[in-house]
């Protein structure tokens, strides 16, 4: 199987941010780590070629020159190939699924392609269903549970209030990954040794003939949101205490 | 003259909470409002939708929720009138057909907005799991709105007459990713993204069991029930309870904390509840300096007296 995996380098989930210039996050000092459901979607890639005899996996990434280190990761993990579309370019996500699409094309013609849900920096949750837009490829995303045979995907996706959509879909498509499909390797040390080695093919958005269309969205400004004041300990004896919540709860909050 | 789209979703043959808000912004817009429905019985929306011109009912769509058929019903229905802006709640629904949407006209989306200026066609939206806040100007010929829910007020202001109904037949499209089972989820439960009142336990619940305990607390509050991310890869909660950065968003009116340390990728989860309660039997937990009130105490001890309490205060 010829398989794709669509990862974004994004600040490490325990990091503290500020913005600089009014509109960006400050980078100096700050760690980058695969999208925390990105790292479904790879060990899902990687799972399904262990799977299937011949198959391939290639991680593919839009971003600035040090997204090359989440396709190291993505090797080290398991991916066979890596394809980095390189760009210092605010995208937005019509632009980026279009790199995406292109970038898969220039690999040959998929058999599935997964990505996480949503990238946790931008938290658009749309990139899945942007991609399989553009390449006119079935799409599922949000996805718990899969399983591929003979040219068909089962997927399952959990909507509201803990029910579940059972879907199919003839191969090629697209999956969106969430938390619950798997629980992600760790790279080996071998394979961070053998990832080093490997040649990342490099494109620029102009060479994938992805045209600078006029932006969908303009970021105008990010911001630190207020913090609110810390509150307080209620004292006493846990009766009286629990006593004194309610009544707070009640008549102070309001929110009984 | 331009339209506001709401595409409303339904519960027991009402309008539902968040849909609502997304129908009350886009009532205070500059432009008039259609309302697009694919429930079955849809058409009944019209009597309580005063001061909306046009209700859209999609028919023919089936009763199942089918992706590709609903995404290219909506988009005939931009193309064929003309319409601009569409919003509606950020709900699940909404998560995996908006973007299909905007995908297929090239719109401008915004998912999850907590600020929406249908004026200067711009949004708020928090990224970075919350730690920031985006200020976004959609600049697309269709633009989109998605609405985090208990954000927006969702008073409807009296208008004057009911909509005319117009029936929309559903795109004669393949359904290729096809749904082909809905299984329902345990009865009665509360979803934590719409959810008023949460109650969330923590590492400090210690198993899986012990987790009828807040059950109980949240039966009483008509709640929701959460968990953080270290009692889900305890395995004492399931990952659908999960709030917090690879979790769920909550946006309730009070979130009840219990064993919950407040690691920083579970107070982004939950920080713009209303109001915080934790209990925690560590006084240093980082919880209580987020917390609008806090009580430093055994959880299996506090919870019962909570119950029993709340029980006396709302009867």
């Amino acid at each position: 199987m010829n398989i794709f995996v669509c990862i974004k380098q994004v600040p490490d989930t325990e990091a503290s941010l500020s913005v600089e210039g009014g509109r960006k996050v400050r980078e100096s000092g700050l760690k980058w780590v695969i999208s925390p459901y990105d790292e479904y979607a790879l060990e899902a890639a990687i799972q399904l070629k262990e799977k299937t005899a011949g198959s391939t996996v290639t991680a593919i990434t839009v971003g600035p020159a040090r997204a090359d280190g989440v396709l190291r990761t993505a090797l080290a993990m398991g991916a066979t190939a890596a394809v980095h579309v390189e760009t210092d370019s605010e995208l937005d996500h019509h632009a980026i699924a279009a790199c995406l699409a292109a970038a898969v094309r220039s690999c040959g013609e998929p058999d599935i392609i997964l990505a996480g849900k949503q990238a946790i920096d931008v938290d658009a949750g749309v990139l899945p269903l942007f991609l399989a837009q553009v390449m006119d490829l079935p799409a599922a995303s949000g996805v718990i549970a899969m399983e591929v045979t003979d040219g068909l995907a089962k997927v399952e996706r959990e909507i509201e209030g803990g029910a579940r959509e059972r879907i199919e879909m003839a191969l090629p498509c697209v999956i969106g990954a969430t938390k619950g499909l798997n629980t992600p390797r760790y790279p080996s040390l071998m394979g961070i040794m053998k990832a080093k080695k490997v040649e990342v093919k490099k494109f620029t958005p102009a060479e994938l003939n992805v045209e600078s269309l006029e932006p969908a969205l303009l970021l105008e400004s990010l911001s630190v949101p207020e913090e609110k004041a810390p509150g307080r300990v209620i004292e006493g004896e846990p009766a009286d205490a629990v006593r004194e919540l309610v009544r707070l709860l009640r008549d102070e909050a309001k929110v009984l | 003259m331009s339209r506001t789209l709401v595409f409303v979703e339904t519960q027991d043959g009402k309008i539902k909470k968040a849909s609502r808000e997304a129908l009350a912004l886009a009532l205070s817009g500059p432009v008039p409002v259609a309302v697009v429905t694919f429930a079955e019985d849809g058409a009944d929306l019209a009597a309580g939708l005063s001061g909306v011109p046009t209700l859209f009912h999609v028919t023919g769509a089936g009763d199942i929720y089918q992706p590709d058929i609903h995404a290219a019903t909506l988009e005939n229905l931009i193309r064929e009138n003309g319409i601009k802006t569409v919003v509606a709640a950020h709900s699940a629904r909404s998560r995996d057909l908006f973007p299909r949407v905007a995908a297929r006209v090239k719109a401008g989306l915004v998912t999850d907005c907590v600020a929406v200026n249908l004026e200067e066609m711009c949004a708020v939206k928090p990224v970075y799991s919350g730690k920031l806040l985006a200020r976004i100007k959609v600049n697309a010929g269709v633009n989109l709105f998605t609405l985090r829910p208990n954000v927006f007020p969702a008073e409807i202001p009296e208008g004057k007459g009911i909509p005319e109904v117009v029936a929309v037949s559903a795109a004669d499209v393949p359904a290729r990713c096809r749904v082909v089972e809905v299984a329902a989820g345990a009865a009665g439960r509360v979803d934590l993204t719409e959810a008023a009142v949460i109650v969330s336990g923590g590492r400090g619940i210690k198993n899986k069991e012990n987790f009828a305990l807040l059950q109980e607390l949240a039966d009483v509050l008509n709640a929701g029930v959460g968990a953080s991310r270290a009692a889900v890869d305890a395995e004492f909660a399931e990952y659908n309870m999960q709030v917090g950065q690879t979790g769920k968003v909550v946006n309730p009116k009070l979130y009840v904390a219990c064993g919950i340390s407040g690691a920083i990728q579970h107070f982004v989860g939950m920080k713009t509840s209303k109001v915080i309660v934790a209990i925690n039997k560590d006084p240093e937990a980082p919880i209580f300096k987020k917390a609008d009130y806090g009580i430093v105490g055994d959880l299996f001890e506090i919870v019962p007296l909570l119950k029993a309490e709340l029980e006396k205060a709302l009867n």
